[in-house]
């Protein structure tokens, strides 16, 4: 197991390598002059020299590309402009937030959407296939922002269930924390659930074809067992896969649901960021957040390779 | 799903040899998913492409003494905080996401093949193509557009490029594993054998037989882009106001959404029925051109 976790890590090292040169090269793409940019139509000749200096731009490219690395290697990505703070601070004290919320929404994809496909699949061409076919296709269609709001009209003003928006960290009131984020997950679920529901049937038909599950039947095995120990225990290992492109998912939707209801994660910061172009939290924000799904991924990989004995004997 | 429609089609034996093309399309109009994805997006796309003639009034005309009406008879849809007819934005904002959406697929097209042609054919150029395809794709697709259109500043060309950018890796992805299937087929290295170039053989032997993913992959695509650019526009990153962007006129209506819901209701109802309508259009495109799912019907 730790031969393939190595491997895998040393594999993502290239990935790893051109993510960091990507999102370096993304400052200086700005076109013109970024100092003017930042400091606005109204700044000095010394003040956008100071910018620039700030930013390390006044140093020829590949002095800036090494100060880049030697930065990334101690991890010090630069000084958000907005916060005064350093990158990786802020970065460190939103992303509990932001994971609290995914983690909440990874339950809630897994549950619904394993559930309603496992069951769509059972009862294929039924009304209940034919109900949660369409939930899952509603989910993939309808934009989280556009359910966010309509929950907040109902859940919130309506029937004053649920607050509009806010955050209460869990460790401070775990009740409160439940109540704010309940509606932020669900909205945040509803398309990698419809997405799970649909990859879920599709396999479970594929495994309940296949013959071994006719052998379990005429040798007349429970339906349930049948079910559970052969089809489903089979069709979840290449559903383990789709798991990194849900939380690649849930982290990028995590942008509009936290603006949406103000929520204090990695997705507020980064919009705050955009928006008062503070482009070292941007780089730094948008690198960090990479290299943690390319982690999870990893983590993935493992867990496949731990769920299916052939990937770990072709070693690949 | 149609139930057992297309294994009706298997039984069914042509009076006459029918081309492939022709078959296709008759398979597609019996499946029922198809059909009704053809018609919501067909409902958007027409009301983009007619905009002009659906409303002669200004998207952006301001009426001071028409703010917040409700939808009526005098106003279809309703009007804003600035008392613009809602109609007349949410029109021309189903033509601005068309031409966005269109923009995005066609970059897709052209990129992808070719980014994906490339890597698949020549080996020699697939590590280096695929280890830049690797990294773009590990960046989240929503962050990577936002970091994007940070630098570039927002606008809708922008939002296009960055759309582009985020998902021609995956296009290229899907193309490059069809093309490295066909290139190991016989009839391909008997092209080889007989003398064709390369460019010939990729133009005439590999690619058309690579075209039913791709095209299932180009409206899924569609689908993203309209959805994405509406987000970005929706977090101020996309068009400027007051561009009736569907995702501007959701932004603007949510400060009212309690006093005016429809301001948010009519856009966010019409983004998702262009994004439904595609991806239904997407299942049955899929069903019926990607013959290793037909027989899961």
């Amino acid at each position: 197991m730790a031969g393939i976790a190595l491997r895998r890590l040393l594999g993502a090292l290239p990935v790893l390598l051109i993510v960091s040169l990507i999102t370096f090269a993304l400052l200086r793409l700005i076109p013109g002059d970024p100092s003017s940019v930042i400091g606005g139509p109204s700044a000095t000749a010394d003040q956008l020299a100071q910018i620039r200096r700030n930013l390390g731009l006044d140093e020829p490219l590949p002095m800036q590309l090494v100060h880049w690395y030697a930065g990334l290697l101690q991890g010090n990505l630069g000084r958000s402009l907005l916060m005064g703070q350093g990158v990786v601070e802020v970065t460190f004290e939103r992303l509990p937030v932001t994971l609290g919320l995914s983690l909440y929404a990874l339950v809630i994809t897994l549950v619904a959407g394993l559930a309603s496909g496992i069951v769509a699949a059972l009862r294929q061409n039924t009304w209940v296939d034919q109900l949660a076919m369409m939930v899952a296709m509603l989910g993939i269609s309808v934009p989280n922002f556009f359910l966010g709001l309509l929950g907040i009209i109902f859940f919130a003003v309506k029937l004053g269930w649920l607050p509009t928006g806010g955050y209460v960290p869990f460790s401070q009131d775990p009740w409160e924390w439940f109540r704010t984020t309940t509606m932020p997950a669900v909205s945040l679920a509803m398309l990698q659930m419809g997405l799970l529901a649909r990859i879920t049937r599709s396999t479970m038909l594929e495994v309940l074809r296949q013959d071994y599950i006719r052998t379990a039947r005429a040798k007349g095995l429970p339906g349930r067992q049948v079910v559970v120990k052969h089809a489903l225990a089979n069709a979840l290992i290449p559903i383990t896969t789709v798991i990194g492109i849900i939380v690649s998912l849930l982290i990028s939707g995590s942008v509009v649901t936290e603006t949406l209801f103000s929520i204090p994660g990695m997705g507020q910061l980064l919009t705050q960021a955009v928006l008062n172009r503070d482009y070292p939290m941007v780089q730094g924000g948008l690198l960090l957040t990479t290299v943690f799904l390319v982690l999870v991924n990893i983590m993935v990989d493992i867990c496949y390779a731990f769920l299916d004995p052939r990937v770990r004997y072709d070693g690949k | 799903m149609p139930a057992g429609a297309p294994l009706e089609d298997e039984l069914e034996v042509p009076e006459r040899r029918q081309s492939p093309l022709r078959m296709t399309v008759v398979r597609l109009f019996r499946h029922q998913l198809f059909l009704s994805g053809l018609v919501l997006f067909g409902l958007i796309a027409v009301v983009g492409v007619l905009a002009p003639l659906l409303t002669d009034i200004n998207p952006n005309k301001l009426g001071m003494r028409t703010r917040f009406q409700a939808p009526d008879a005098a106003f279809l849809f309703g009007t804003d905080n600035f008392g613009r007819s809602l109609w007349s934005r949410t029109v021309w904002g189903a033509q601005l996401s068309m031409m966005i959406g269109l923009s995005v697929v066609l970059l897709n097209a052209v990129f992808g093949t070719l980014i994906g042609a490339l890597a698949g054919y020549f080996p020699r150029l697939d590590n280096v193509l695929m280890r830049v395809n690797d990294a773009l794709m590990a960046f989240p697709a929503i962050l990577l557009a936002i970091a994007i259109t940070a630098v570039l500043g927002p606008s809708i060309v922008n939002a296009i490029l960055a759309l582009a950018i985020v998902y021609i890796p995956r296009t290229a992805r899907i193309v490059r594993a069809s093309v490295i299937v066909l290139r190991e087929m016989e009839y391909v290295q008997a092209a080889i054998a007989a003398g064709a170039g390369h460019w010939r053989i990729l133009r005439r032997h590999i690619l058309p037989n690579a075209m039913a993913p791709l095209i299932v992959q180009l409206s899924f695509l569609f689908a993203y882009a309209v959805l994405s650019e509406a987000t970005l526009s929706f977090l101020g990153l996309g068009a400027v106001p007051p561009t009736p962007t569907w995702g501007n006129i959701m932004a603007e209506g949510r400060q009212y959404m309690v006093e005016a819901p429809w301001i948010i209701t009519i856009p966010g109802i019409a983004l998702m029925i262009t994004v439904m309508g595609l991806n239904l259009l997407g299942d049955g495109l899929r069903d019926v051109l990607d013959p290793r799912l037909r027989i899961q019907q």
